[in-house]
Parts: structure tokens; C-alpha cells; sequence
């Protein structure tokens, strides 16, 4: 094959890759979106404070040091030598489900038959508590993310495909992230446990059961309440994993709450309810733009990436307004 | 910390309402401990405020004049930063400088500051053309700006090709705003001039997502990669290049692509990597000792103290150190102590931090020497390139502070601010 060729299967594999971080993000937006109607604005910074949460019991960190340090003149920062990685991911869950519940306890059961727009408002207000409580909780700094998955270019890809090319071609081979490939792998376990659990288990079916209609769930006996706490703590759930992903990426800093963004194009276009629509939209999306930011970016100044991957999406709302797999909404007037 | 600033900004604001201050020379601090961009803005902060309170606790003040610092937060948003420009511009007897620490509201308050007659110091940010003190009367961006530092990069790749760049080939990979696109034009000259070839590959903000550049990179093997980015995009893009494994050595930042905060991420993978500084790193001067003893162990530090000797420590640092130098030379030139702020521009015009300065205040070859007249007002454009060390987690100077091609960068800076005279009726000044 010619490296034009190549480099073409190289840039799809890619976005691809890309794709299936963008719909790590938007998994968060969804499952919160169709149990409960509400459009979470919080959920990038929630894979902020959950990522935040687990390098801080990794890293043995006292949370509120700085606080405590004010108040009582001490100078603490860490307790000792941390914790091992999947104890502090544990806990760091343990957190998201706390947060679930103290999150229903005091704000989502005074909102219920509330409007979507103030349910909405109520999550702006969360973003910006948890972006403050994750600060005055680990501190401002970037921290590493270390939970012990591969990164950097395979060299088995590489080696294997750098032959596809004839010989005397100046080829290196296909770069692919190991990283990235983590991620798929993680993205297509959490995707299947996802899907069993909402089709096999009576919790799962309680859930669906909301999602279709709250009062008829509650006519049959389901707590409203109890569904909500466990759709936050599975959002949360997903918002580690992000966090984990993403802060491996690129440290884990507060700008780790704006992947949300990347997440928003990938919604429109698969739709807020389907998570096979968060998948191959995140993977649509994800080719979509790198092939433009590498074939139609050199032709305009480059760095289209962002915006192009909300005209794809905006496009795509021109022929399905509901999104790929989103549900079609007729009302009868 | 936090609680401390909290109390700092009620302390400040319960001065405002309840009548005149009592410290004389007010050096705002325009700083951003909040959002994104955080952790560089903390550290900077903290160096200024740290140096600014040993002069006051050391040497009481400037001339026996207490200085007054106080700080509004930012966030490193534009209009929160004019914000804290209108809202601490007239504390006790005003506002003699400002540190605007943004590309974005530096250009916001160029007009402002020119109206109400306050100096601007953009340390080596903002308009790079405001080097030319003819036009820019009340803006300085001394001891270097962007356009230095593109010059003394591409100088020290040439360096490294044993003096040469002919037939090579540079990308610069650069935030896709006002100030990533800076030293395009610099660059740009300079490849006619010494025959490389310049590819520019633009990062959307905030570039959490770089793998299209960084493939591009890959596929086109650029003998060196320079990179004007902030925040984010720089941890990542030493992320990517670690990935792709592109040999460090041949990676460059400007000094804003060269903090801990960039490298630390990436692990092992950042070793290597450099980037351009205007200031030491470390805590091997002299006056650590004091600020340590007298504002750190005092129990005076804007923040814990873990964070001396960081670059943007030592930065913000240095920054108090050429504002309260300048101070000095306003009271010496004025014949009092109580200088108002059309005297500590007179006092910046004229500062000249040498060697022996620098010796003198416990920072021997902290940072280049500094010597500022009317029409010249970014200093002497030096810098050095420090290179990351992972295993010890250090960055280590690895050329002396280098000069910039300043004639280049002067006959830039001329047209530009020519231009800009032209466009705004500003008559420049003879500066005889």
C-alpha cells in the first residue's frame, strides 16, 4: 500500500481512538439524561473531582489540608506513603456513590416535577461547588495520573505495519497510543456491563422502567428517589473512568472538566438517550474530525477540530433532529 | 492558603471602605488562584507577594515606604481582569503598577492604564511592541518579549546544528490565539533568512486533543519542534511528543511552555524537554535565606512555602524585584519617598538592574540584566534554555542567558508600533 494510504487508515484509527474518549464523556451525559430527564452540566466536572478524588488517595494526600493548616496552624499535606491503586479506586467510587446520595438528599428531591430548565440551572450550580470542593479538598496543583496502563506508540503496530509499505518507502509505520487502546478496551467492558445490567437485573429494568415514565414507575412501586441516587453514583462511575483516561492523557488539572465539551457534539449527534448513540457518535465524531484536521485543515490555517466537530454533528441534526438513535418525540397538539 | 487570601481580600476591602490605607506604594497584584490555569498563576503570585512582603518586613518597605499588595482575582478572564484594574486602581493613594499576567487583559488595559496615567509592566508577555517606549509610554515588557524569544530558540537550534539551519526544518506548535500566533512573523523571517523550512501547527483552546498535530509531526519528522502554548496544551503536547517519541532535546517552549506544572505529567517521557527562561530556578540565592526567615517561617507567606524555588515562583519573584528596584529609582530620581505613579514611570524608564544589582539583593545571575530607557522599554531581550530533568525532577540551565537578535526584533517591534501609532492619532515621542 502507498503511505498515502496508510496514513489515511492511520488518521481514521485515530479518530477512532479519539472517538472513544469523546464518548467515555458523553456515557456520563446519557445515563443521567434518560433516567431522569435532567442534562448534567456537572458531568465533566464530576470526572474532574472524581480523578482528583482517586490521585489523592493514591497519593496518601490529606484531603482539606490547606484548610486545616489555616484553621489549627499545622502543616500537614500527606498522611504516609498512599494507598494501592485499586483500593484508592474503590474508594474514590465510594466517594461518587456518597456524593449520589448527599446530591438527592439535598438538591434533586426538592426539584422533583420541576422544570428540565431549572433542573438544569441546579447542575450548573453543582459544576461550580464541585470545581470549588475538589480545589479546597486536593489543592490546585496538576497531579500525575498513575493507575498503571500502558501509553506511548506500540511498537508491535508499528513493526507490523511499517511492511504494508513497499520498501523503498520513507515509512515508520502506524502510530496507535496504547493508551487509546486501553480506553477502547475499558470503554467496550463498561458499554456491555452497562447494557447488562440495565437488561438482566431488576434494578436495571427499574431504571429503564423511569426512564419511560416516571409516575407510572412510581404507580408500581419504585422509589424515584432511590433510581436517582443509583443513576448519579453510575454517572459518577463513568466520570471516574473518564477522569482516569483523560487525566492519564494529560494530568489532572481543573482544565480536565472542560473534556464536557467534546463530549456536547458527540450527544447531538448519537442523541441524550441512547447509549449505542454515545458510542458511535463519540466514534463518528472522533474520525470526522481528525480526517478534516488532517485533509481540509492545511487547506484553511488549520485547527478546525473543535468547530468541525459540531458542524458534523449540527449536519447530521438537519436530517434526524432526534439524533441517530435518539427517540423521536411526536406530540399530538 | 486559601483562608489566608480570604482574609487578605477582606483585610484590603475593609481598608478600602473604612478610609485611606496605610501602606504608600500600592502594587496591585492582578492574579488568577482560581480555574484552569491555577496552578501557573498560584506559584507567580505567591513569589510576588513573598518578595514584596520581605521588603517590607526586612527593609521596611521602600525608602521607609510600606508596600501595599493588594489582590484581586482573575481567573485569567479578560473582564474579571479589567474588573480588578477599575476596582484596585484608586486604593489608598493609587495604584503605582500593574501585573496584569495575561496576554488577553494586558491588551485590555494598554488604553486604560494610558488615560489614567499607571504603568503596565507585561513581563514578557502581552504586545511585544510595546518595547517601543516612543509610542507605549506607560507600557513596558522588559526583560524580554516573545518575539526575543523566538530569535534566541531558533539561535539555539542553531547551535545545536553546529551553527547552521540550512536545509532544516522547524515546526512551531502554537495556541491558536493572539498570543500563540506571536512569533509567527519572527520565525517567518527569519527561515528566509537562515534557509529552514517553518511549518505552523495550530492548537484549538484548550488542546486537550492533540493526536492530529502530533501525527502530523510524526509523519513530517521537523528536525526541531518549538512551542508557544499555556496551560493544558503544553502537558499534553510533551504528552504526545514523549509518544511519538520525538528526541526532547529538539523540543522548545517559550518560558510560558516551561514550568513544572507542564513536565511533571508526563512523566519520564518529558525528560529533556526545553524551554526558554528569563529568570534562575532553584532556591540557590542568597535570598531565599530571607525569605525564609523572615516571610516563611514568619508565618507571612502568601502561600505553604513549597513553592520556592519553582520557575513561576521565582518568576513572580523577579517581577517584584524589578517593581520595587524601579520603585527605588522613582524615589531617587523624585527626592522623596512618597512617589505617585507618574514618577514610577519615570523610575521604570529609567531602571537599570546590573550584576551588581542583582549581587547585591542576594541573586547573582538570577535573571539577565535589565537596563530601560525612553524609547527602549523591553529591557535587553536575554534569556537562557533550561532543560527538564525527570529523574530528579529539576530543571537545569543549560546555556547562559543568551542575547536576542534585537535587530530584528527592533525593526518588527518599529513597524508594528508604528502602525498602531498611526491607527490611534498617538504622536510618538522624540525621546532625545
Amino acid at each position: 500500500m502507498s503511505p498515502a494510504i496508510l496514513n489515511f487508515i492511520e488518521t481514521c484509527l485515530n479518530g477512532l481512538m479519539a472517538g472513544v474518549m469523546y464518548s467515555l464523556v458523553a456515557l456520563g451525559f446519557v445515563l443521567i439524561f434518560k433516567a431522569s430527564g435532567i442534562f448534567n452540566f456537572a458531568q465533566g466536572v464530576m470526572a474532574l473531582f472524581a480523578a482528583l478524588t482517586l490521585v489523592g488517595f493514591q497519593t496518601g494526600q490529606v484531603p482539606f489540608s490547606h484548610l486545616i493548616n489555616a484553621i489549627f496552624g499545622t502543616d500537614i499535606h500527606h498522611w504516609g506513603g498512599g494507598m494501592p491503586t485499586i483500593l484508592a479506586i474503590v474508594l474514590a467510587m465510594g466517594v461518587m456513590v456518597l456524593l449520589a446520595f448527599l446530591l438527592e438528599r439535598f438538591v434533586l428531591k426538592y426539584l422533583v416535577n420541576q422544570e428540565p430548565i431549572i433542573l438544569f440551572m441546579a447542575t450548573i450550580g453543582l459544576a461550580y461547588f464541585l470545581e470549588g470542593l475538589g480545589d479546597l479538598m486536593w489543592g490546585a496543583d496538576i497531579k500525575r495520573m498513575d493507575v498503571g496502563l500502558p501509553s506511548g506508540g506500540s511498537f508491535w503496530w508499528e513493526d507490523l505495519t511499517r511492511a504494508w509499505a513497499p520498501a523503498d518507502a520513507d515509512y515508520y509505520g502506524m502510530y496507535i497510543d496504547t493508551l487509546d487502546v486501553s480506553a477502547a478496551i475499558i470503554a467496550a467492558i463498561l458499554v456491555t456491563g452497562l447494557t447488562l445490567f440495565s437488561q438482566y437485573t431488576a434494578t436495571g429494568r427499574a431504571l429503564r422502567a423511569v426512564a419511560d415514565d416516571h409516575q407510572a414507575a412510581l404507580s408500581v412501586g419504585i422509589s424515584l428517589r432511590r433510581i436517582w441516587v443509583i443513576v448519579w453514583s453510575l454517572a459518577g462511575f463513568v466520570a471516574l473512568v473518564a477522569g482516569i483516561l483523560w487525566g492519564a492523557k494529560s494530568g489532572v488539572q481543573f482544565s480536565l472538566s472542560l473534556i464536557a465539551l467534546k463530549a456536547l457534539p458527540v450527544l447531538i449527534l448519537g442523541g441524550f438517550t441512547s447509549i449505542p448513540g454515545a458510542i458511535v457518535g463519540g466514534l463518528i465524531i472522533g474520525v470526522g474530525e481528525k480526517l478534516a484536521e488532517a485533509y481540509v485543515g492545511p487547506l484553511v490555517g488549520g485547527a478546525i477540530e473543535n468547530w468541525f466537530a459540531y458542524m458534523l454533528a449540527l449536519a447530521f441534526l438537519l436530517f434526524r433532529p432526534q439524533g441517530l438513535y435518539g427517540e423521536k418525540i411526536i406530540e399530538r397538539i | 492558603m486559601r483562608l489566608t487570601k480570604i482574609a487578605t481580600v477582606a483585610a484590603v476591602a475593609a481598608m478600602m471602605g473604612a478610609g485611606p490605607a496605610l501602606a504608600d506604594l500600592v502594587f496591585p497584584s492582578l492574579s488568577y488562584r482560581t480555574g484552569p490555569y491555577a496552578p501557573n498563576g498560584i506559584p507567580f503570585a505567591d513569589g510576588y507577594a513573598d518578595y514584596l512582603t520581605l521588603i517590607n518586613e526586612r527593609d521596611g518597605g521602600v525608602g521607609g515606604v510600606k508596600i501595599d499588595n493588594p489582590e484581586c482575582e482573575t481567573g485569567y478572564n479578560t473582564e474579571k481582569g479589567v474588573e480588578c484594574y477599575e476596582s484596585t486602581k484608586n486604593v489608598g493613594t493609587g495604584a503605582l503598577i500593574y501585573q496584569p499576567l495575561s496576554t488577553g487583559i494586558t491588551y485590555q488595559l494598554i488604553p486604560k492604564v494610558t488615560a489614567d496615567g499607571i504603568s503596565l509592566h507585561s513581563m514578557a508577555y502581552g504586545r511585544t511592541s510595546a518595547m517601543n517606549g516612543k509610542v507605549f509610554k506607560w507600557v513596558f515588557n522588559y526583560p524580554a518579549n516573545y518575539w526575543d524569544g523566538a530569535t534566541i530558540a531558533v539561535h539555539h537550534a542553531a547551535d545545536m546544528e553546529g551553527g547552521s539551519l540550512e536545509g532544516k526544518s522547524i515546526a512551531l506548535v502554537y495556541h491558536n490565539s493572539a498570543y500563540g500566533k506571536e512569533p509567527i512573523r519572527t520565525l517567518e523571517e527569519m527561515s528566509k533568512e537562515m534557509g529552514f523550512k517553518l511549518t505552523l501547527i495550530p492548537v484549538d483552546h484548550p488542546g486537550q486533543e492533540q493526536k492530529s498535530q502530533w501525527l502530523q509531526i510524526r509523519r513530517e519528522r521537523p528536525d526541531y519542534v518549538f512551542m508557544w502554548g499555556w496551560g493544558v496544551m503544553n502537558s499534553v503536547a510533551i504528552q504526545e511528543a514523549a509518544n511519538i517519541r520525538y528526541p526532547m532535546d529538539h523540543f522548545i517552549g517559550i518560558w510560558w511552555s516551561g514550568s513544572e506544572q507542564d513536565v511533571l505529567p508526563a512523566g519520564d517521557g518529558a525528560n529533556g524537554y526545553k524551554s526558554l527562561n528569563f529568570t534562575g530556578v532553584g532556591t540557590d540565592y542568597p535570598v531565599f535565606d530571607d525569605i525564609q526567615k523572615y516571610v516563611v517561617d514568619a508565618g507571612k507567606a502568601a502561600g505553604d512555602g513549597t513553592n520556592l524555588g519553582t520557575v513561576q515562583y521565582n518568576r513572580g519573584m523577579y517581577a517584584a524585584m524589578l517593581a520595587v528596584e524601579a520603585a527605588k529609582k522613582a524615589q531617587e530620581l523624585a527626592g522623596h519617598a512618597d512617589i505617585n505613579a507618574a514618577e514610577m514611570r519615570d523610575g521604570m524608564e529609567a531602571l537599570d538592574v546590573t550584576d551588581a544589582t542583582l549581587e547585591a539583593l542576594g541573586m547573582p545571575g538570577f535573571g539577565p540584566t535589565v537596563s530601560v530607557d525612553c524609547a527602549n522599554h523591553g529591557g535587553s531581550g536575554a534569556a537562557l534554555v533550561q532543560q527538564w530533568d525527570a529523574s530528579a525532577k529539576t530543571w537545569n540551565a543549560v546555556t547562559e542567558f543568551m542575547p536576542s537578535d534585537r535587530e530584528l526584533v527592533t525593526k518588527l517591534a518599529m513597524e508594528d508600533s508604528e502602525a498602531f501609532a498611526a491607527e490611534n492619532n498617538i504622536e510618538p515621542r522624540a525621546c532625545e
